[in-house]
């Protein structure tokens, strides 16, 4: 029986980042993972990560994860994929499934990083060839580079529905629409509004009556419900799509605590049954530690730094670190975490009604509800000013952990401030030089560069666009609106592509001068 | 249908085109990339019938839910989603546990 120091479960960003850690520190740590490749699902993630600089912000995830991999190569961590880790004992031993054979492993510390599940809605028809997890549906496009399907329904408008709604867009394929039982959208508003103004419709407080088709899914009907979640006859609508992406949550796959025998709880914020565990993620039985999203669903993000501060915490169980050093590194890695568990969709606000920002300014009602802020709200928030000249319009309007648009600038044009939750504030009296950074550092693609006063009669407007084909100068098209909406005709003037804007093109289009305010999109 | 250039991740390599038989049909499927996705890009949806003769398919993606397993060079119960194609390979369609029709009585 081979014996290591640390055994980490999952080769995921949680795992990993715990296996570098320890080995850091000196410890012999293995990985098992029952995947072929490691990264757990940070490799499907090419969206941009929010947050700050040492969160990693506008860094696409697949990119942070081939980083970490490359840490933790040069760490020394040793990685066994195929590998599944059938059971933990109390004693620490761990029993692989390797090869079609089971061999036994003994480490004085396991660190259980195993990720979570997909939840399930179990709707007429929910068997049917077609009807695919929002996991699956990525998989599909960003790693075997196969459309999942041509026209598809998203069930679920948290951050997984909404975000992989738009990665379906940009593989090409129709989202005829997102449903969700809820009365309001549970994600970022702003990876709504990038759907919405795409031309995707909300239908909140609907869900699936029925998938239809015989052998595979040719249909689906969905319909409103009262706040009992009954459907209201009546209310029904088809849609012909061929898959059905379902979106409903994750839950914790904690099973290897449970039968460690770990204290466990069922605890709904936590997204379903798990360990009970301390702030370094000990849970009840000494050296068997949790971090990620088997712990408490939330993000990459904070998987990564529960990863790092178990690593620590194993790395001064088996007393190869100080209570001094345990204690300051943890300590800094606890602000990271806790600076990112702020704003309106943090942990402590999970199921509140907020109605108003940090700095007292309404939240946008439609946003919630339809996906877009309509022309009167938008003009309430700080990062959208009327300034003459070209200058940035930054439509963020809910109060999350991100800051990337601030250090992008290099006139100093947006300020956010220490408080990383702040909407960002545009100001009037520096001068934009209209590089387009703030455009592209904006991972909710949220920024826009407006200058009513370059061509008489007309509003040039610069958009954040990371879809194929390419426009061309020169090129005549239409605007839409935030609510994807026709407005108006509008021309192509400029396409930048930047190294430095890592993928995200910059569009500028001419508009009708009132339009200034309204194109937000182009086709 | 397959991705050939991606706005983010690029130009699509994926290495050499191989044949393979599904339910007594030529197909091509790129060498290493799941059967599913072969099956996928080619159309097709239905991988198995459960013994109550409901079809499946493609679900999870990843290797978890045994939605997509077929019957891969005689052996059934595959996961084709996780398993990668290898030239020649003969995938048929799983009914219950084999790939034989099963006849209702």
């Amino acid at each position: 029986m081979k014996r290591y120091d640390v055994i980490v479960v999952g080769a995921g960003p949680a795992g990993l980042s715990a296996a570098i850690e320890a080995a850091k520190r000196g410890l012999k740590v293995v990985v098992f993972d029952e995947n072929s490749k490691p990264g757990g699902q940070l490799f499907k993630q090419i969206h941009k990560f929010f947050g700050s600089k040492e969160h990693r912000a506008k860094i696409r995830g697949f990119k942070i994860g081939e980083e970490l991999l490359k840490e933790a190569e040069v760490t020394g961590v040793e990685v066994v994929l195929n590998a599944i880790v059938i059971g933990l004992f109390l004693d620490k031993e761990v029993t692989v499934n390797v090869n079609d054979e089971v061999v036994h492993y003994k480490g004085d510390a396991i660190i259980v990083a195993t990720g979570a599940s997909e939840n399930m809605v179990t709707f007429d028809g929910w068997t049917l060839p077609g009807v695919i997890g929002a996991g699956a549906a990525q998989t599909m496009m960003n790693l075997h580079s196969v459309q999942p399907g041509k026209r598809i329904l998203m069930l679920g408008s948290g951050n997984v529905g909404l975000v992989v709604s738009y990665q379906l867009l940009q593989v090409g394929c129709e989202v005829v629409a997102i449903v969700d039982a809820a009365p309001k959208i549970g994600g970022y508003g702003v990876h709504a509004a990038k759907v919405a103004r795409c031309g995707v419709p909300f239908n909140l407080s609907h869900t699936i009556i029925k998938a239809e088709g015989d052998q595979y899914v040719t249909g689906v009907t969905i319909g409103e419900v009262d706040n009992k979640f009954n459907i209201i006859p009546g209310t029904e609508k088809h849609f012909d799509v061929d898959t059905i992406c379902i979106a409903v949550g994750l839950s914790p796959m904690s099973q290897l605590l449970k039968m460690a025998g770990c204290n466990m709880e069922e605890n709904p914020k936590k997204g379903g049954f798990v360990p009970v565990c301390n702030e370094y993620g000990e849970t009840s039985i000494g050296g068997i530690f949790v971090s990620g999203d088997v712990s408490g669903i939330e993000e990459a993000s904070s998987a990564m730094i529960e990863g790092r501060i178990s690593g620590v915490a194993a790395a001064f169980r088996l007393g190869f670190i100080d209570k001094e050093e345990l204690k300051a590194k943890a300590g800094e890695l606890e602000q990271a975490l806790l600076s990112l568990r702020q704003g309106m969709f943090g942990p402590g606000n999970k199921g509140k009604d907020i109605t108003k920002t940090e700095e007292d300014c309404d939240v946008s009602i439609n946003l919630l509800k339809k996906g877009y802020m309509t022309d009167e709200e938008v003009v309430k928030y700080p990062g959208v000013k009327s300034i003459k000249g070209i200058h940035a319009v930054i439509e963020c309007s809910q109060n999350i952990p991100c800051n990337p648009c601030q250090d992008s600038c290099p006139k100093k044009c947006i300020r956010i401030g220490d408080k990383i939750t702040a909407l960002p504030i545009v100001d009037e009296e520096s001068k934009c030089i209209g590089c387009g950074m703030c455009v592209a550092s904006c991972s909710g693609q949220a920024i826009f560069l407006v200058n009513e006063d370059y061509e008489e009669g007309y509003t040039y407007v610069t958009l954040p666009y990371e879809f194929l084909p390419l426009p061309k100068k020169g090129m005549k098209g239409v605007a839409f609106d935030r609510s994807g909406q026709e407005v108006c005709d509008a021309e192509v003037v400029e396409i930048k592509s930047l190294a430095a804007f890592d993928h995200t093109n910059l569009l500028t289009i001419k508009v009708p001068k009132e339009m200034g305010m309204k194109a937000r999109f182009f086709k | 249908m397959r991705i050939t250039k991606h706005p983010i991740l690029g130009e699509v390599n994926k290495g050499p085109l191989v044949r393979f038989d599904f339910d007594g049909k030529t197909f091509e499927g790129y060498e290493g990339e799941p059967i599913a996705a072969s099956l996928k890009a080619a159309g097709v949806m239905v991988h198995r019938h459960t013994k109550k003769d409901s079809p499946r398919g493609i679900f999870c993606a990843i290797g978890r839910c045994t939605d997509c397993v077929m019957v891969v060079d005689g052996k059934p119960n595959v996961r084709t989603c996780v398993t990668p194609l290898v030239s020649g390979m003969k995938v048929q369609t799983q009914y219950g546990v084999s790939a034989k029709k099963q006849i209702k009585l």
